[in-house]
């Protein structure tokens, strides 16, 4: 145990609710972009994966919207420190956009409109663990959460769940993206608290 | 209710203005809370300085801004974040905009520029509820040379003021930031609702949404 503030009692909120180690429970949905939301029409909207023999492969909105879309259920957990439990998303899983690309790389680096970046393996994409998500709690998903569409990672710190997903970049090595060569940390294990670079 | 707390720390780096720093408080038994907070100055290698906003209902701030005693310990961790800084060696104009407690780590950009003898022209813009509820009153009302301060009220404005009380709007952003064409810094920092419109403002505005650096607090509900 650490230091122990005097006088401090804490809210023992959550009752039997298990949250990763150092989160709290939030009821809101709050926000963390680095800068301005961008605002994308559906109609100019694209969503492409590249590999790393240079292979593009592109879905336009209507397309997307055309393949199996999945209802996902699932606890989201911020580097901020807030989790927000059974959140509510409509996309289309990973394994559909993956299924016949042909690729031998582990990594992936997701590219979203406004220039932001993010890393992770791409085994983490794959599996029913990743999704393409355009619905959320029933509705179109906002701009200022990701919309028209974002990418859905839950099993990481919600960062790796890029807003405004435009672009999978495969690769045979891992680079970092927009917060993580700002210090935090390359993979993001809510559960072993991977927050900065380091942990 | 809000409260500045400086706390005497060991082993830190200074830090770049706008970075925060990890609070972490433990009970007797254990049961732990962290929450981060901006540093309101950096640069002084044995103290983080925080100013704390009293959130009703909070678990932590409450405790901080209302209970917490002056010798009493906790942890701190960071500082934390490298990309809503500023730092000394940028030659650009930097247009701040700040809603609520907001105003904390565009403060520290404030701090640092008057440390380092910068004569970058800054322009803060600060939307309050009203006078009462301004953070570092004393300090802002003679800012330094080189630093424009537009306080924006929104429930109250103060007697005798051109401006009627109100949100933030484009006009007070144009006019109180540097134009698009200088190519401006822009540091916005607030509640989401405020981070959201002011950033699209400056958007409109025709400033390069690279050079907007934003941070949000709080649910959106």
């Amino acid at each position: 145990m650490g230091i122990v503030t005097r006088g401090f009692r804490g809210r023992r909120g959550g009752g039997d609710v298990t949250l990763p180690p150092g989160q709290y429970l939030e009821t809101g949905f709050p926000v963390l972009s680095a800068g301005p939301t961008p605002q994308i029409a559906p109609a100019a909207w694209a969503f492409e994966i590249t590999t790393e023999s240079g292979q593009e492969h592109r879905w336009s909105w209507a397309e997307l919207q055309a393949l199996p879309r999945e209802d996902i259920t699932v606890d989201i957990h911020c580097v901020t420190k807030w989790s927000k439990l059974g959140t509510r998303w409509t996309g289309v899983s990973l394994d559909v956009l993956l299924s016949g690309i042909d690729t031998s790389a582990s990594y992936a680096l997701v590219h979203s409109y406004g220039g932001y970046t993010t890393n992770l393996p791409l085994a983490d994409l794959r599996q029913g663990q990743a999704w393409v998500a355009y619905g959320y709690d029933g509705r179109p998903l906002r701009p200022e959460h990701g919309g028209p569409a974002r990418l859905l990672v839950p099993h990481l710190y919600f960062w790796k769940s890029a807003k405004w997903v435009q672009r999978l970049e495969l690769l045979t090595e891992d680079r970092l993206g927009f917060w993580e060569r700002a210090g935090y940390h390359a993979y993001g294990d809510p559960w072993r608290e991977q927050r900065y670079a380091g942990d | 209710m809000a409260a500045t707390l400086l706390l005497h720390v060991e082993g830190q780096p200074a830090g770049v203005a706008g970075q925060r720093v990890e609070i972490r408080l433990t009970a007797e038994d254990g049961y732990t809370a962290d929450r981060e907070y901006s540093l309101a100055r950096t640069g002084e290698a044995d103290r983080a300085e925080i100013t704390v906003q009293a959130i009703d209902g909070g678990e932590v701030s409450p405790f901080l801004v209302e209970d917490i005693e002056v010798g009493v310990e906790l942890e701190a961790r960071g500082p934390i974040g490298g990309w809503f800084v500023w730092r000394p060696d940028q030659t650009e104009p930097v247009t701040l905009i700040a809603g609520g407690s907001g105003v904390v780590p565009l403060m520290a950009m404030i701090r640092a520029r008057r440390a380092a003898g910068s004569k970058v022209p800054f322009r803060l813009i600060y939307s309050v509820r009203s006078r009462e509820e301004m953070f570092y009153r004393a300090e802002l009302r003679q800012p330094d040379p080189g630093v424009d301060v537009t306080v924006v009220h929104t429930r109250e404005a103060p007697e005798g003021s051109p401006r009627p009380a109100g949100r933030i709007t484009v006009a007070d952003v144009n006019s109180g930031g540097w134009p698009p064409d200088f190519a401006p810094s822009c540091y916005v920092c607030g509640p989401t609702g405020f981070v959201e419109s002011v950033a699209d403002m400056l958007v409109a505005l025709g400033h390069d949404p690279h050079r907007v650096r934003t941070e949000r607090f709080g649910p959106t509900g």
